[in-house]
């Protein structure tokens, strides 16, 4: 509860900051707020304090104070880039830094929700900040349209959520999350129910971008600055996926044998539309969009055994997201000047520089689930979870997808170690370099020791 | 002290060898490479003497996964192949001049890091991250330092890369299975699952598939040339040498006692496989105009024998395919030396190309002339303890089995005395050809001096081996 006060505390801070003519000291000091936001949530989660506030609007479990600790660490890198990224902008840096914090607001209460009325509360916060950070490349007619799009289609989606929502309380005449726990418990409950529930669903997944609700995802993320891109692909993608975890946990949905089936449908066809689609990409933005979708896949693989997949999704939610923030800190750093993201700005990236590049290459091989990155326990504790559910299927339609992922990871890395280097070497500020080198170092860390993280649920 | 020491000794030395400039990278690389050798050596002794060199640690709880090493007379005969062979590739690339040296030594020493990993986990999801580990090293070793065309190198590699990983993944699937039952994967409480036949069969084919497109056995084998054309001869002896035993140790260590059903159920299939690839190897070998590719077309059809020998699943194939394991692994990494040699001097590797080197250079003849009679497995040499070892088991499963594997040193000995002839032989070439040089000379007479003195006495290794035989032995028949 307090990271929650604490966080939206921060952002009005940062906001504020402008006038005290802060701008210069302003990312520095948002980290350190950040660090310490971290620090406490932490500390909440040794402390094992349940607490539920404000008439039940909140209630923070470890699900919740996990999860938030790993949205803070993303907001934390996201906002150091934003000091480079935005230099040219000095006037508006307070403005982007306070949407990012606004935007960790909504995702911690997407994660920490004990009330359907506050957890739409949080999708909103989140969404509408990312609406904006995709449209903030004003003059840039790309990125207009990703605003556009991204918010005409997230509009759609927040309109079934709600009604979702609204058939929900229909049935059961409550939002409370533990309410309807209870009586979705019961063996007869009227149809409104699963409609409901399927409403909420399709939302959520449009917001993950899983097939067949992603088509917004690879325009939205070529279209938007970079930066956000990374926002988008690595911290919302996460939230989301918690939070549809959280609600579907608590909906006492199975066993029901046709949820589990459309699952199924759904994470392999994310999964092998994405990777293929991904293979035919020369923008690596796109790529990394198409992945995204594939990795959605991977992720729903948990929505199978609910019961105890927490803490497998919080590691692959980790590993996911921590690599994925290495492989933007490298891509922004790349192409910040080149007006675009196609694959032949990274030729000769291992020559030109070798540690950008051995980043990268580090973050794909994760993603691809290569071991002693995080990604490969990731990947096979879904695996062996996902067998012992009996879905069998699903896992070899994973391991298919997993080495055809290879093949476009692959294109990057080639053009990077094999082609010559077609512009000079240019300076890449220090910061691209600290926050690849600790986000990747933090994958290979939870990757030698993934107790550490998936025993955090425990 | 225990296994885990020459695993730290030759992470430490990939990292020193980074760090210590392009420069002396190749010596650093090389003292640390003869320091796993002595660590190794010194092992041996321990193990014979009797003392426990294993290591099992807890490492992660959740899936229960073991930091466990475990130590007997097999993987210690491979630990001593990595940890010889490697020191000799080292040494064979002083002659050779890499760009950007420190990374290249540096993935030389984190492969033999891997490998040895492989050869000595006892956990399998340890033995899987070893496995894996092996493969970036070598993907950027033939991508980066590779010769030729780069595009034609690049997809090469891409596609032995990928073909690999995709076998494995199956294994691991074949993992994830064992673990929901056995709830570990330690290999003794694997080996101790009471698995259906049915069950036998999927396992056994997902780890086929993985071991059969790394060692590699036909169809699975369409990578291998290019990539061991393209690689840099370091690369192509690493794989050749070492690398393709990772594929036919696990079928001894993992497949076989896990799955011993399946594997007596297909064993005809299994060993026909096994064989045609001695043969299509042997064809093709003749044909070859690269030599390069005519020695991977020859390992092709040698590894094709042993893996025949493993799945004969009797104590003489087993121990017969782990002498021709070690004995190949020392021939063929002499074999693409002189081809390097050569290479060196010529520029090519066009058997047309080449020619009249005899009158020029007499002790490289003479040396090209014992590798190549020890890779046809002339009496005296170790590669007859094993390729004959290997085809009398072959006989006690179907003698016919034995006659079609005896190909392999009919056809072996036309191929090779051919290309020797054409290589070698003939007119004197306008061109001058040096003789080697002290560097490369050692490196010949080491692999030569070893190759004999085991083919006189293969006791040593034998005696090392066969109680771990009869261990995995016990394992395969334990259903009957």
């Amino acid at each position: 509860m307090n990271t929650l006060i604490a966080i939206s505390a921060l952002g009005v801070f940062c906001l504020i900051a402008e006038i005290f003519n802060l701008r210069k000291a302003l990312v520095p000091i948002t980290i350190l707020g950040l660090l310490g936001i971290l620090g406490s949530t932490l500390h909440l989660y040794s402390i094992a304090e349940l607490s539920s506030d404000y008439n039940n609007m909140i209630f923070a479990d470890k699900y919740a104070d996990a999860f938030s600790s790993l949205f803070i660490l993303l907001t934390i890198f996201l906002v150091a880039m934003s000091h480079d990224v935005y230099k040219e902008h000095q006037t508006k840096i307070s403005d982007y830094v306070a949407i990012k914090v606004f935007l960790l607001a909504g995702a911690v209460a997407m994660v920490s929700f004990a009330n359907l009325s506050m957890y739409f509360l949080g999708i909103e916060t989140l969404s509408i900040a990312l609406y904006i950070l995709a449209g903030s490349s004003r003059l840039n007619i790309k990125s207009n349209e990703a605003g556009m799009k991204y918010f005409l289609m997230g509009s759609f989606a927040s309109g079934f959520i709600l009604f979702g929502i609204c058939l929900i309380y229909g049935t059961f005449g409550t939002f409370d999350l533990k309410e309807i726990t209870e009586f979705s418990g019961a063996l007869d409950k009227a149809v409104w129910f699963s409609i409901g529930v399927s409403l909420i669903t399709i939302g959520m997944l449009f917001k993950i971008a899983a097939v067949p609700f992603h088509f917004w995802a690879p325009d939205v993320y070529e279209g938007a600055p970079s930066l956000v891109t990374a926002t988008m692909s690595t911290l919302a993608k996460v939230v989301a996926f918690a939070s549809l975890y959280k609600l579907l946990a608590a909906m006492n949905l199975f066993p029901t044998i046709q949820f589990q089936n459309i699952i199924v449908v759904i994470s392999i066809l994310s999964m092998t539309v994405g990777n293929i689609m991904a293979l035919r990409q020369q923008n690596v933005k796109r790529m990394l969009a198409f992945s995204g979708i594939s990795h959605a896949g991977f992720m729903l693989m948990t929505v199978l055994s609910i019961a105890n997949a927490a803490g497998n999704l919080l590691y692959y939610t980790f590993a996911y997201a921590l690599a994925g923030i290495a492989a933007f800190a490298v891509v922004i750093s790349v192409t910040k000047d080149k007006g675009n993201e196609d694959v032949t700005n990274f030729n000769g990236l291992g020559k030109t520089n070798p540690l950008m590049a051995a980043v990268l290459t580090m973050s794909l091989l994760s993603m691809a689930g290569i071991p002693i990155f995080a990604g490969f326990f990731a990947k096979f504790n879904l695996f062996t979870q996902t067998i012992q559910a009996g879905y069998l299927v699903v896992v070899i339609a994973g391991v298919i997808n997993s080495i055809i992922s290879v093949g476009y990871y692959f294109k990057l890395i080639l053009a990077m170690y094999t082609k010559e280097p077609a512009a000079e070497k240019q300076a890449t500020p220090f910061v691209y370099y600290a926050v690849g080198v600790v986000a990747i170092g933090l994958n290979i860390a939870i990757g030698l020791y993934p107790t550490v993280i998936s025993n955090l649920l425990k | 002290m225990n296994v885990s020491l020459i695993l730290i000794i030759l992470l430490i030395g990939a990292l020193a060898t980074f760090l210590s400039g392009d420069k002396f990278a190749s010596k650093v690389a090389l003292l640390f490479s003869l320091a796993a050798l002595g660590c190794a050596s010194v092992l041996v002794n321990h193990f014979l003497g009797g003392i426990d060199i294993s290591l099992n640690n807890p490492w992660i709880l959740q899936p229960n996964v073991s930091f466990a090493l475990k130590a007997d007379g097999l993987s210690l005969a491979m630990v001593l192949l990595t940890a010889s062979l490697t020191p000799i590739i080292i040494f064979s690339g002083f002659g050779n001049h890499f760009e950007k040296s420190k990374n290249f030594y540096a993935l030389v020493l984190f492969m033999a890091f891997a490998m040895t990993g492989t050869f000595l986990a006892a956990d399998g999801l340890l033995y899987y991250i070893f496995w894996e580990l092996a493969l970036i090293p070598i993907y950027f070793i033939a991508l980066v330092w590779g010769n030729g065309d780069a595009e034609e190198r690049k997809k090469a590699v891409v596609k032995f890369f990928i073909y690999t990983l995709g076998g494995s993944l199956f294994m691991l699937v074949a993992f994830a299975y064992l673990y929901t039952k056995a709830g570990s994967f330690l290999l003794t409480d694997l080996t101790k699952l009471n698995l259906s036949a049915t069950e036998q069969t999927w396992i056994f084919f997902a780890f086929f598939l993985a071991y059969a497109i790394k060692i590699p056995i036909i169809p699975f084998h369409t990578w291998q040339a290019k990539v061991y054309q393209k690689a840099p001869t370091i690369g192509t002896m690493l794989l050749s040498g070492i690398m393709l035993k990772m594929g036919l140790y696990s079928v001894i260590r993992w497949q076989l006692p896990i799955a011993p059903l399946a594997a007596k159920t297909y064993m005809p299939i299994l060993i026909g496989l096994s064989i045609a690839g001695v043969i299509y190897g042997s064809i093709v070998a003749l044909r070859q105009k690269d030599l390069k590719k005519l020695l991977a077309y020859s390992s092709l059809a040698h590894v094709g024998l042993i893996a025949a020998g493993c799945y004969t699943l009797t104590a003489d194939g087993l121990s017969g395919a782990v002498s021709q394991m070690i004995a190949h692994g020392f021939v063929i990494v002499g074999l693409f030396f002189a081809a390097e040699v050569i290479f060196r001097r010529f520029g090519t590797y066009k058997i047309d190309e080449l020619g009249g080197i005899r009158t020029q250079a007499s002790k490289f003849t003479s040396m090209f002339m014992i590798l190549v009679l020890a890779s046809v497995a002339l009496p005296g040499t170790f590669n007859f303890v094993g390729e004959f070892t290997v085809l009398y088991s072959l006989s006690q499963v179907n003698i016919w089995f034995a006659v079609l594997g005896g190909t392999t040193i009919i056809l072996g000995a036309y191929y090779m005395l051919k290309m020797f002839q054409n290589v070698m032989l003939g007119e004197t070439n306008t061109k001058v050809f040096a003789d080697v040089t002290t560097s490369e000379a050692i490196v010949f007479v080491i692999l030569i001096a070893f190759l004999l003195f085991y083919g006189l006495y293969p006791k040593p290794i034998v005696d090392l081996v066969s109680p771990s035989i009869k261990e995995i032995l016990t394992q395969i028949n334990r259903f009957n």
